[in-house]
């Protein structure tokens, strides 16, 4: 569904731009959750901002199939929830195209018993959920996904993940996931691109064996340590 | 509770005013219960009223063009900064422009009339909106409004959803120190070239040194202006601010 091809993407910094990406291409087909995995400052975040057409900004091209970007879902690594509104009120923001499957993603995420509540009474693991909730309600064909589970303490990650998978098996959605955990991209993706240290470019490529795919995150261990 | 606490320094106050006017006896400085007294004649002629609406009116108008061309002016200057750039000194004159000579030079370039008055009391509280509000654009998080643009949310929705209410607390601002000083202006504005308002009665009585009369309409001024205060401005600010 998608042909990532940049040759060149920098960044202002001091001293003159940075190169963050060079030379950097890939490809995702429909429903397919691959996983991108490097250094962190490595351009992972800009190269998902560039996707989702948020920086335009490149050398390059992203190519969709039917040449226009379907209906993207993005999970941004800080939850971006408005504070003045509600869970539920920030999910019906973004108009789901069906306010049933609003309600269900709440409770598919176990959000319902936080659904009235204003973000700044959530936990980053309950508000992190609330952005997934919001992305996967504009039913998209593609999610983006930002270190989603980064700084959570392991048992509130597994548990993320493990919802995460759960929205997967029933909302079929090609999807890219960023992220530094080479355990947690193996226990999530059916694909892992290993990017280099910046400037980002594809080192290694990675397949998740189709029996050992969203298990939790110990087979994902253990998968990371067999398959590298 | 909170009522009474906030009586009892006023109550002193009129107490110690009415005390010393009795002790001292003067003609220039009336105890309350004169001037109360001078206000309700005031009030029996319908004289009162109809200074103080026309007051409010000029206030409301030069409020309404002053907040709203000063946040249109403030958000610009605040996302772009060339424009900051290109404004920046000329903000800065108009800030420091002495209310008196806007007023003046306007009458004199423009005429003496009620768009006048109201242009003139609005240009001095313009630049104050502007500098307010472009803080608060400037403080705007991107985050939300990439957060919004990835969404696909229109223009309208993102103004209205994302921004405006990160603004709020920066537009009751403005409109707090607004009140306060186009309240003072308007008078001054009044005062100059206008034949009716609140400006216009105490210029009247300053000629005829009537103290009683400058206290009166200072005394009812100030009433409404609290009332103001209570009625509208804060439970507004409640209502934008209840999420917190």
């Amino acid at each position: 569904m998608l042909g990532v091809e940049i040759s060149r993407k920098t960044v202002p910094a001091r001293g003159g731009p940075r190169t963050v990406i060079a030379g950097l291409r890939f490809a995702l087909q429909e429903n397919e959750i691959v996983a991108l995995v490097g250094p962190s400052g490595c351009g992972k975040t800009t190269l998902l901002r560039m996707i989702g057409g948020l920086d335009t900004r490149y050398e390059g091209r992203i190519a969709w199939a039917g040449d226009t970007a379907p209906r993207i879902g993005t999970v941004f690594q800080e939850p971006r929830l408005l504070p003045w509104r509600t869970v539920r009120q920030n999910i019906a923001l973004v108009r789901p195209p069906d306010p049933a499957e609003a309600e269900a993603l709440l409770a598919l995420l176990g959000l319902v018993p936080y659904a009235d509540l204003h973000p700044p009474a959530l936990s980053l693991g309950m508000a992190r959920r609330a952005a997934i909730a919001r992305a996967f309600a504009i039913r998209p064909a593609l999610l983006l996904l930002d270190e989603p589970f980064v700084s959570l303490d392991p048992a509130m990650a597994e548990q993320g993940r493990s919802v995460l998978a759960t929205a997967w098996r029933t909302r079929r959605c090609a999807a890219l996931l960023v992220t530094h955990d080479l355990a947690e991209a193996a226990s999530l993706a059916d694909r892992i691109l290993l990017l280099s240290e910046g400037p980002a470019r594809v080192v290694r490529e990675l397949l998740v064996p189709e029996g050992s795919r969203r298990r939790g995150i110990a087979e994902g261990a253990r998968v990371a340590a067999a398959i590298t | 509770m909170g009522g009474v606490a906030r009586l009892v320094p006023v109550l002193v106050l009129l107490a110690c005013w009415e005390g010393a006017a009795r002790l001292i006896g003067s003609r220039l400085f009336p105890p309350a219960s004169t001037v109360v007294a001078a206000l309700g004649q005031e009030a029996a002629s319908g004289r009162l009223a109809h200074n103080l609406g026309v007051t409010m009116a000029r206030v409301a108008a030069a409020f309404a063009v002053a907040m709203v061309l000063g946040t249109a002016l403030g958000m610009v200057m605040g996302r772009w900064r060339r424009v900051d750039r290109a404004l920046d000194s000329l903000l800065t004159g108009l800030l420091n422009l002495p209310a008196l000579v806007g007023i003046v030079l306007i009458y004199v370039w423009f005429g003496l009339s009620e768009v006048t008055a109201v242009a003139a009391v609005a240009l001095n509280k313009l630049p104050n909106t502007a500098v307010t509000v472009r803080e608060g654009a400037r403080a705007l998080d991107q985050g939300l409004i990439d957060m919004a643009h990835s969404f696909r949310m229109g223009r309208g929705a993102i103004l209205r959803h994302v921004v405006l209410p990160q603004l709020y607390p920066y537009l009751f601002g403005a409109a707090r120190s607004g009140l306060a000083l186009i309240w003072k202006i308007v008078l001054v504005a009044e005062l100059l070239g206008r034949s009716d308002g609140v400006g216009f009665q105490i210029q009247v009585y300053f000629q005829l040194f009537d103290v009683t009369g400058i206290l009166s309409y200072t005394l009812a001024f100030i009433v409404v202006v609290q009332l103001i205060e209570w009625a509208l401005l804060q439970p507004l600010e409640r209502r934008a601010n209840r999420w917190r």
